[in-house]
C-alpha cells in the first residue's frame, strides 16, 4: 500500500459483511465492520446444518469468525449504520446509531434480509397456535437434538408449507426467496432421519432447485427418504378437538381438495429486505426496486454498484441469495471497492 | 326585424320539451311493473306527494345536500336553479299583473320586457323591477361560479369534474347564454326605453349612450330565443336531462320504488337524473388512492345512458358505497351496478333491441354466462342449538378472531355450536356481488336449511360479508347478529365480566356492516367499554374501504396494496395503539398495510377478558394457570 491505509466501512455483520471484511483486510485496508446485532454471523448463527450437503452450520461459521479475525478489522456490534453520504473530494460520511460519525474512503452496504414474520399470513395460525413453527425455528430444533411438539410429544406427521410470504401478491411479495424450496427438502431428509416413524410432506407451488445437487437432493428425499411431496398451496389451519392441526389445501396435481391433520406445521419464511437496511436505503437515498431491495447499477454487469460514487452492495441487500451466492456477491463488491481505491 | 317572429325557437323548444317528457314519463309509467304503478299512483295523493314536493324545493331548487358538502357548489347549483325557478314565477305573475292581459302564453313572461318596453316607471312596478333584476344578478352569480368550476375545478374545491359528450356541450353553452343575452336583450330595451332598474337600467342606459340600442336590441332577443330553445330541444340527449327526471326520480323514490335485482323503468330513470356533478368521482378511493379515474359512478351511469360497452367499468368498482352516500340525487348506484353486472356483458344497444323480439337471440345470450351447480353438497345433519356461531369463509383465515369468540362466548357461558367449524359452505355474498345470484341461491338454500333444522334462535357471525347476506337474502326464523352486536348484548346483559384496556384504539367501520347494514353504534359501544376510542376523520357512513373488497375482481394486488395504504393512514393519523376493525378481510388487508398493531373487536375484547386468576377458585396446578399467576 502506497501512503496511508485506505478505510472502508462495512454495514452489516451477517456472511456478506464477514466475507467482504476479511477480504479487504487480507489485501491490507483497514476495515470497520459494523453490525446491529450482539455478534457478528447474520442468521447462518441459527442454522445447524447447511444443504445440499448437510454440512454442519459451525464449519461455514467457524470459517467467517476466522476471516475476520484480521488485525486490520474493527468490529463494533450493537451498532446501526444509520445513514451514508458520499461528500466530494471522496470522503464518506457514515452515521452510526448513537449519533457517532464515522468517515471511510468506501462504504459496502451488506443489511441482508429480514424473515418474512409469518404472524401476517394469519390463516396459518402462527403466534395462534402451539405446534406452528416457522424454518429457523425448526433448525433450533435441530440444535437442541430433539424435534417435539409444544407439550413435548413426538410427532407422527409434519407438514412444510412452501412460499410463506414469497410469490404472494397478498402480502406485497411477488419474489421467490429462492432457498426455502431446497431447505424444506434438507429438513425433511433430517427429519425423516430423525424420526423414521413420522410422516413428512411438503406442500409446494413449484419446486426450484436451482443451485448445484439440488435436483439429487429432491430425488433423493423421494426415493430414499420417503418425503411426500404435494403440489398446492395451504389455504388455512385450524386444530381440532385433539389439538390436532388441521390444514386445508388443493392437491392441484390430483385436482381435488384435502384436509389433513398435523402434529407440526413447518412455515418456510421467505425472505424480505430488512427494515433496518430500508431505514438506510430511505436516509440516503438509495433506490430501491419493485421488490423492496436494495437496486444495483446494473442488473448484469454491475450488481454491487449502488448509483452512489464510494459506495458498494454486497449479499441479500440486493436480493434473495444462498450463503455460496452472498460470498460471492462479496468478493465481487470487494473487487468493485478496490477498483474505485485505485482509481481515485 | 321588429317583430314577434324570434320567439319561435322558443316556443318549439318548449313545446317540444313539453311533449317529450309526458310522452317519456309515460312509457316509463308503462313500463313499471304493476306493483311499482300501484305503489306511483298511491303516493300521489298521499303522503308522498308533499314529501316529493318538499324534497323537490330542498333538493333540486335549494340544493342542500350539496350546500352542506360545499357551500361554494351548493351557492352555484343553487342560484341557477332556484333563481331560474323564481325568475320563470315572478315573471309569469309579473306578465299576468302588469301585462294587458291575464293567462297570457309562456313566451309572454319570458319575453316580458319586449312586449312592454315601457313597464316599471312608478310605484309598485318600479319595486318589483328592482327584485327581478336581482334575480337575474343572482343567477349571473352562480353562472359566473359554474364557468370557474368548468376550468378550474379546484377553485371550487372539486378534485375532479366528468368529461363531457359534444351535446353536453352545445347543451352547456347554449345554457350559459340563456342568461347573460337575457341581460343584454333586456338592456338594450330598456336603454332605448329610458325603463328598466338597476341592472337592466343602467347597463341598459350606458350601452345606450354610444350604440344604436333599440336596432340592437332584436339580436339580442333572437339570441336569448334561440339558446333557450336550442337548450330544450337538446335537454333529453344532454346531461341535462337530469333537471326534470330528477323531479320524476323524486315522486318515484317517496312513492316507494326502489332499485331491484333488474332493469326496470326505474334504474333508467335513475340514469337519467344523473347531472354527472362529479361528487362521486372525489370521494372514489379507486381515483384519489388508486389514480384509476374512468370507473367511478358518473361515468359508468354515462355509459349506461349513452349505450356503451360498460362492462370493464361495472366490474372494476370496490362496492363500497361511498359515492352512493353522497350523491346529491340519491341514486342507488350499488345496486344499478349489480344489476349491470348480472346482465354480463352488455350488448350492442341495437343488438338487444333486435334480441327482445327473437327467441333465439334471448337464448344464445343465456347460455353465453356459464353456470355452475353446487349439487354435489351432501344435506348435513345438524344439532340443535339456541345459539349459532357461523364463523365464514374469511375468518377461518384469521384463526385468531375464532379463538377470541370462543374465549368470549365460554366466558359468557354462551351454549352455542359452532357451524362452520370444520368448514361450512360459502354464504353466497361473494357470488352475488359478482353477479351471479342462481349459484348464490343454491348456497342460501344450502345454509338455510341447516340454521332452520338447528332451531337456532340467535345466528351469530363473524363475517360482515355473511351478516348482510344472512340478514338480507335469507328467510330465516333466527335473529341473524354480527359478532359485535351479539357482544354488545352480552356485555348489556351482564353475563361478560370485562377488564379495561389502557389502550387507544381507532376503529374502523367496515363496508358491508356500517353503509351496508347499518351497524354503526354496537361496536363503539363495545369498545369504549373496553379501551379508550378515538374518533377517525372518515367514520360511519363516510368510512374508507379497506381495499380487500370482495366486491371487485378485477384490480390487481398492486392497486389494492394502495388504497389500503391510503386507508390505513387516514385512520392512524393520531397514531392509536391499535386498530380496530370488525371484518377479518379489513383486518387481512390493513395487516400488510401498516405497522400499527390491527385487531378484531372480538380479540380487543378478549384481551380484556379476566385472567384465568380471576376466575373463581380452581384449584388446577397445569402450567398454564401457573404462567398466568406469574404474569398477573
Amino acid at each position: 500500500m502506497k501512503g496511508t491505509q485506505k478505510h472502508v466501512i462495512i454495514a452489516g455483520g451477517g456472511v456478506a459483511g464477514m466475507e467482504a471484511a476479511g477480504a479487504l483486510a487480507e489485501m491490507g485496508y483497514r476495515v470497520t465492520l459494523v453490525e446491529k446485532g450482539q455478534d457478528p454471523g447474520g442468521h447462518l448463527l441459527q442454522w445447524h446444518a447447511l444443504f445440499p450437503d448437510s454440512r454442519p452450520a459451525e464449519e461455514v461459521k467457524s470459517y467467517l469468525r476466522k476471516r475476520i479475525g484480521n488485525h486490520n478489522i474493527t468490529v463494533i456490534t450493537g451498532t446501526a449504520v444509520e445513514k451514508i453520504k458520499h461528500h466530494p473530494g471522496g470522503t464518506v460520511t457514515v452515521n452510526l446509531s448513537g449519533s457517532k460519525e464515522e468517515k471511510a474512503d468506501a462504504v459496502i452496504v451488506a443489511t441482508g434480509f429480514d424473515l418474512f414474520d409469518a404472524r401476517r399470513k394469519e390463516e396459518y395460525g402462527y403466534g395462534i397456535y402451539d405446534n406452528v413453527i416457522t424454518a429457523p425455528e425448526l433448525e433450533t430444533m435441530f440444535n437442541g437434538g430433539r424435534v417435539t411438539k409444544a407439550d413435548g410429544s413426538v410427532p407422527s406427521r409434519i407438514g412444510m408449507i412452501h412460499c410463506v410470504g414469497s410469490r404472494d401478491e397478498k402480502v406485497n411479495n411477488n419474489h421467490c426467496s429462492k432457498v426455502c424450496c431446497v431447505t424444506a427438502v434438507k429438513q425433511a431428509i433430517e427429519l425423516r432421519k430423525m424420526m423414521p416413524a413420522c410422516e413428512v410432506f411438503c406442500f409446494y407451488m413449484d419446486m426450484r432447485m436451482y443451485g448445484p445437487y439440488y435436483e439429487e437432493l429432491y430425488r433423493e428425499s423421494q426415493e430414499v427418504h420417503n418425503v411426500n411431496f404435494i403440489r398446492g398451496k395451504v389455504s388455512e389451519a385450524s386444530v381440532n378437538i385433539n389439538n390436532r392441526l388441521v390444514i386445508k389445501v388443493e392437491d392441484t396435481l390430483a385436482g381435488r381438495p384435502l384436509k389433513m391433520e398435523l402434529d407440526i406445521m413447518v412455515l418456510m419464511v421467505g425472505m424480505e429486505m430488512a427494515e433496518a437496511g430500508t431505514k438506510l436505503a430511505v436516509a440516503s437515498g438509495f433506490r430501491l426496486g419493485i421488490n423492496r431491495f436494495l437496486e444495483a447499477g446494473d442488473h448484469h454487469y454491475g450488481n454491487n454498484l449502488s448509483g452512489v460514487s464510494g459506495v458498494f452492495y454486497a449479499g441479500t441487500c440486493t436480493a434473495p441469495m444462498n450463503i455460496t451466492d452472498t460470498i460471492s456477491h462479496a468478493r465481487a463488491a470487494v473487487a468493485e471497492t478496490v477498483r474505485y481505491l485505485d482509481g481515485r | 326585424m321588429n317583430s314577434d317572429l324570434f320567439i319561435t325557437p322558443f316556443n318549439l323548444g318548449l313545446y317540444f320539451i313539453l311533449i317529450y317528457s309526458v310522452v317519456r314519463s309515460t312509457v316509463w309509467f308503462m313500463n313499471l311493473s304493476r306493483s311499482d304503478k300501484l305503489r306511483l299512483q298511491r303516493g300521489f295523493f298521499g303522503r308522498p306527494f308533499m314529501d316529493s314536493l318538499r324534497e323537490i324545493f330542498m333538493e333540486s331548487l335549494l340544493h342542500r345536500k350539496i350546500f352542506k358538502k360545499n357551500p361554494l357548489l351548493g351557492y352555484m347549483h343553487m342560484s341557477l336553479a332556484f333563481g331560474w325557478f323564481l325568475l320563470i314565477v315572478f315573471g309569469t305573475i309579473e306578465a299576468d299583473f302588469f301585462g294587458e292581459k291575464h293567462l297570457n302564453p309562456p313566451s309572454h313572461a319570458i319575453f316580458f320586457r319586449w312586449f312592454n318596453p315601457e313597464h316599471g316607471a312608478e310605484g309598485f312596478a318600479r319595486i318589483y323591477n328592482v327584485w327581478m333584476d336581482l334575480l337575474l344578478a343572482f343567477i349571473l352569480s352562480g353562472l359566473l361560479l359554474a364557468v370557474i368550476k368548468r376550468f378550474t375545478p379546484r377553485m371550487m374545491g372539486m378534485k375532479k369534474t366528468t368529461k363531457h359528450t359534444w351535446t353536453d356541450r352545445i347543451a352547456l353553452i347554449s345554457l350559459w347564454l340563456i342568461f347573460p343575452s337575457r341581460l343584454l336583450a333586456e338592456s338594450f330595451t330598456c336603454g332605448a326605453h329610458g325603463s328598466g332598474s338597476f341592472l337592466t337600467g343602467n347597463l341598459g342606459a350606458s350601452l345606450a349612450s354610444f350604440l344604436p340600442a333599440a336596432e340592437i336590441a332584436p339580436y339580442f332577443w333572437w339570441l336569448y330565443s334561440l339558446a333557450l330553445g336550442t337548450f330544450f330541444f337538446l335537454l333529453p340527449v344532454s346531461r341535462y336531462f337530469h333537471i326534470p327526471v330528477e323531479l320524476l326520480l323524486i315522486f318515484m323514490r317517496n312513492s316507494g320504488i326502489t332499485t331491484g335485482d333488474r332493469h326496470s323503468s326505474y334504474t333508467e330513470v335513475q340514469t337519467h337524473a344523473c347531472s354527472s356533478c362529479g361528487v362521486c368521482i372525489s370521494v372514489c378511493q379507486m381515483s384519489y388512492a388508486a389514480g384509476i379515474h374512468d370507473i367511478q359512478s358518473a361515468y359508468f351511469i354515462k355509459g349506461l345512458r349513452n349505450d356503451r360497452d360498460i362492462a370493464a367499468i361495472t366490474a372494476n368498482c370496490l362496492m363500497c358505497g361511498r359515492c352512493e352516500e353522497v350523491c346529491p340525487v340519491g341514486i342507488e348506484l350499488g345496486p344499478m351496478r349489480l344489476i349491470e353486472r348480472r346482465q354480463g356483458e352488455r350488448e350492442d344497444g341495437k343488438l338487444r333491441l333486435a334480441g327482445k323480439y327473437a327467441v333465439t337471440r334471448i337464448r344464445s345470450s343465456i347460455e353465453k354466462i356459464p353456470t355452475q351447480s353446487f349439487s354435489y353438497l351432501a344435506e348435513e345433519e345438524t344439532e340443535k342449538a339456541d345459539i349459532l356461531f357461523f364463523a365464514g369463509c374469511m375468518t377461518h383465515l384469521t384463526p385468531s378472531v375464532i379463538v377470541a369468540m370462543k374465549k368470549i362466548m365460554e366466558s359468557a357461558g354462551v351454549k352455542y355450536r359452532f357451524m362452520d367449524e370444520q368448514g361450512g359452505v360459502c354464504c353466497g355474498r361473494p357470488l352475488m356481488l359478482a353477479g351471479r345470484d342462481r349459484e348464490a341461491r343454491e348456497l342460501i338454500n344450502h345454509n338455510s336449511g341447516i340454521i332452520w333444522k338447528s332451531g337456532a334462535k340467535i345466528l351469530v357471525t363473524s363475517c360482515p360479508i355473511c351478516y348482510k347476506v344472512f340478514r338480507e337474502s335469507y328467510y330465516l326464523e333466527a335473529t341473524v347478529m354480527h359478532h359485535s352486536e351479539f357482544i354488545n348484548l352480552l356485555i348489556e346483559e351482564g353475563s361478560l365480566r370485562l377488564g379495561y384496556l389502557h389502550r387507544k384504539v381507532v376503529y374502523h367501520d367496515p363496508c358491508e356492516l356500517g353503509r351496508g347494514s347499518g351497524i354503526y353504534e354496537e361496536p363503539r359501544a363495545v369498545i369504549s367499554y373496553v379501551a379508550e376510542l378515538q374518533q377517525a376523520s372518515q367514520e360511519r357512513s363516510m368510512s374508507l374501504c379497506c381495499g380487500g373488497s370482495l366486491g371487485n375482481l378485477t384490480l390487481s394486488s398492486g392497486k389494492r396494496a394502495l388504497i389500503a395504504a391510503d386507508a390505513a393512514r387516514t385512520l392512524t393519523m393520531d397514531s392509536p395503539d391499535e386498530l380496530i376493525t370488525a371484518c377479518p378481510l379489513c383486518k387481512k388487508t390493513f395487516m400488510q398495510a401498516t405497522k400499527t398493531k390491527v385487531s378484531d373487536i372480538a380479540e380487543l375484547v378478549a384481551a380484556a377478558l379476566p385472567k384465568p386468576l380471576d376466575k373463581p377458585v380452581k384449584r388446577r396446578t397445569t402450567r398454564t394457570t401457573l404462567n398466568a399467576t406469574g404474569n398477573g
